[in-house]
């Protein structure tokens, strides 16, 4: 739980969700977050979209296509993760089985948690997630290292990651051990604190 | 640091800046007060148990249970009425871990146990000048105090148990400007939901929100929270006000605020929390009061925020087509008519004192519509206690309401208070998602003034009406 899977390359096909301003309650409804622990989310993921009224699933839904089995990139409409703190959110997609959420917004509480969890926010000018949006059966590479999300007709968009972020999802570094080396730092400003 | 003129968030982010940021790494900030629920907690006490790590400042970690608990009372055999086993083993971690670890938890026996953004100002441990911080995220609530308070996620929760630092990169700051002098029946959350229509659900993402103005200077400190509260509903990351001689007059009155010498010494400090003149935001909003209406939401996001008069807009986008479809409302039309199922009043934006005395004012020698359902829920045990004591709880259950204990209850719907699928409530709440409030639940977001008055009605009305004799209307009383 401590040490995060590195994340260098993904290579997938896309599930659409065009929608703007998806919420985390729509991510993931409150009434699941009774859970202490993080597993199992992915199956309440999107539920009250994915379900029609009377619990079945909904065929139309996306991530309920045959074809979008084992995709493992979300392209979603602008604002993306808006909404509550839960970090029920990105548990829930990434055991859904997805590596990355690109859009032309990601809220900012949504974004620093997906990163803890080795999810991958990608931000695009909103002409290009379109575009994405018509073609979502090719195949997508996104390259962390170069912060390139490259298409199958050979279109390249760089995207901007934050240098820190970068190295945490290519080695797998957690952040917490990053802070818990900061300690004699933390220490000197207590003692400077204290001495106010 | 900052050079130049700083502003008010320049001065609170330097001050807490432990190691700078750099290209290679975010800063890390150092954090004056965490606030825990049980909710958004138990996996990150589980990380430290995993790597066997302590709570650094059990001193500057305050808890309370608030998001699963019920409102109703226990029963005659004692218990408290859960809505799930899930929900009460949630509870009952949270003492656990607060036990083990020794924060200091506020839970049903102290009568002091409120929403996490209600009862941490009331006992004055939200002081101006701290970073705040909560797996919540309302917590840009306590950002009313002069504070630097933001809602952070579960992995985020553990770092701070464990060192007491967040890394950040810096983000941009807004100033959003309300001057003039608000109408008789128009409020606080009126003005958020004003600023939140204006600058759009998105528009405030990757900011801080300094409000400021006169109208701000002329607001009260519960106003101030129902105002700073919201700021996440624009996308910010926090929102704030600086501290005045109406911040220090609510601190000296708390029980846990420093006393004597040292409250005298903090105040000096206090005064010096302000922006500096010609200091520079990223990005400057200008509102004037007097085009702020009673303001509620058509559509599924904060952002569809509009007059109670005026004419619900043609759908923009296909979210706002989808959106007005799930509300069940028509473009062209006001919201003002619109028959309501529920009316909820609480949680963190509006379930303090101000707001309960708000919905007695309407309330008192009027009854509930026969058809409406209407909950009000205190925001925390002290409120309830302080509400009583005025017999709000008396007008409330005798104009046919249900008067309960303190929670989030059906603002997050996690605890068994539920809008039905279909039904539309008009909530004091803060999130008018599809569902927020139970599946297939309808929200319209608005005052706590606007929701008493369309309990009565039967449907949403202007309560400007209670005010000025020339707009009243026929109303069953």
């Amino acid at each position: 739980m401590s040490t995060l899977q590195p994340l260098q390359r993904i290579v997938s096909a896309a599930v659409v969700l065009a929608q703007t301003n998806i919420d985390t309650d729509r991510i993931i409804p409150a009434r699941f977050l009774s859970t202490t622990g993080r597993e199992g989310l992915g199956a309440h993921a999107f539920n009250d979209w994915r379900r029609r009224a009377d619990g079945s699933p909904d065929p139309d839904f996306p991530f309920n296509r045959p074809q979008n089995a084992g995709r493992s990139i979300l392209l979603a409409g602008r604002n993306f993760g808006c909404g509550s703190s839960r970090e029920h959110a990105p548990w829930a997609l990434r055991d859904l089985g997805l590596r990355a959420v690109v859009s032309s917004q990601i809220a900012d509480i949504f974004r620093n948690n997906a990163l803890k969890n080795g999810l991958l926010p990608v931000v695009l000018p909103e002409a290009t997630v379109q575009e994405l949006m018509q073609r979502p059966d090719d195949a997508i590479e996104i390259d962390v290292a170069a912060r390139e999300l490259r298409t199958a007709d050979g279109q390249v968009h760089r995207f901007a990651l934050d240098a820190f972020a970068r190295t945490c999802l290519l080695e797998g570094v957690d952040e917490l051990s990053y802070l818990l080396g900061r300690a004699p730092d933390i220490q000197l400003y207590e003692e400077r604190l204290h001495a106010r | 640091m900052t050079s130049g003129p700083r502003t008010l968030f320049d001065k609170l982010w330097d001050a807490h800046v432990v190691v700078p940021e750099s290209e290679q790494a975010p800063a890390v900030l150092y954090v004056d007060l965490h606030l825990v629920h049980e909710v958004t907690s138990p996996q990150a006490f589980a990380e430290l148990d995993a790597r066997g790590l302590p709570v650094r400042r059990p001193d500057l970690t305050k808890a309370t249970m608030d998001h699963s608990t019920p409102t109703l009372p226990a029963g005659a055999d004692g218990r408290l009425p859960y809505y799930t086993e899930a929900a009460e083993n949630q509870v009952d971690m949270l003492a656990a871990n607060c036990a083990r670890h020794d924060i200091e938890l506020f839970d049903f026996g102290s009568g002091q146990r409120g929403i996490v953004h209600v009862f941490a100002p009331e006992l004055g441990f939200t002081r101006p000048g701290m970073t705040i911080v909560c797996g919540d995220s309302h917590t840009s609530t306590h950002g009313a105090f002069g504070a630097l308070a933001f809602g952070i996620g579960t992995s985020e929760v553990g770092h701070v148990l464990a060192t007491q630092c967040l890394l950040q990169r810096r983000p941009k700051t807004m100033a959003v400007t309300v001057e003039g002098e608000l109408a008789p029946g128009v409020g606080a959350k009126d003005v958020i939901l004003h600023v939140i229509g204006t600058i759009g659900v998105n528009g405030g993402t990757g900011h801080v929100i300094e409000y400021r103005g006169s109208t701000i200077r002329a607001m009260d400190m519960e106003q101030r929270m129902t105002l700073c509260n919201m700021s996440i509903e624009a996308g910010a990351r926090a929102g704030m006000v600086a501290p005045d001689e109406t911040t220090f007059a609510w601190l000296e009155n708390t029980p846990r605020a420093p006393k004597g010498e040292a409250f005298e010494a903090a105040r000096a400090r206090w005064r010096e929390l302000r922006g500096d003149e010609g200091a520079r935001f990223d990005a400057e909003v200008a509102i004037d009061a007097r085009d702020i209406r009673p303001t509620l939401t058509w559509g599924t996001h904060p952002g569809t925020a509009i007059g109670v008069d005026v004419p619900v807009p043609e759908a923009a986008d296909a979210a706002d087509r989808k959106g007005l479809e799930y509300m069940g409302l028509q473009a062209g039309r006001a919201l003002a008519g619109t028959p309501v199922d529920v009316v909820f009043v609480g949680s963190c934006t509006n379930g303090r004192l101000g707001d309960m005395r708000e919905v007695a004012r309407v309330l008192r020698g009027r009854r509930v519509a026969p058809r409406v359902r209407m909950l009000v829920v205190p925001g925390s045990g002290q409120v309830k206690r302080e509400a009583e004591a005025e017999g709000i709880d008396v007008v409330v259950r005798e104009a046919g309401a249900e008067w309960r204990e303190p929670g989030c209850s059906m603002c997050i719907a996690m605890n068994g208070d539920l809008v039905e699928p279909g039904q539309l409530a008009v909530s004091t709440s803060n999130r008018n998602f599809e569902g927020r409030q139970g599946p297939g639940s309808r929200t319209l977001l608005a005052s706590p003034l606007t929701a008493a008055w369309a309990a009565v009605n039967g449907q949403v009305g202007d309560p400007r009406e209670l005010f000025d004799s020339s707009r009243s209307r026929e109303v069953a009383t």
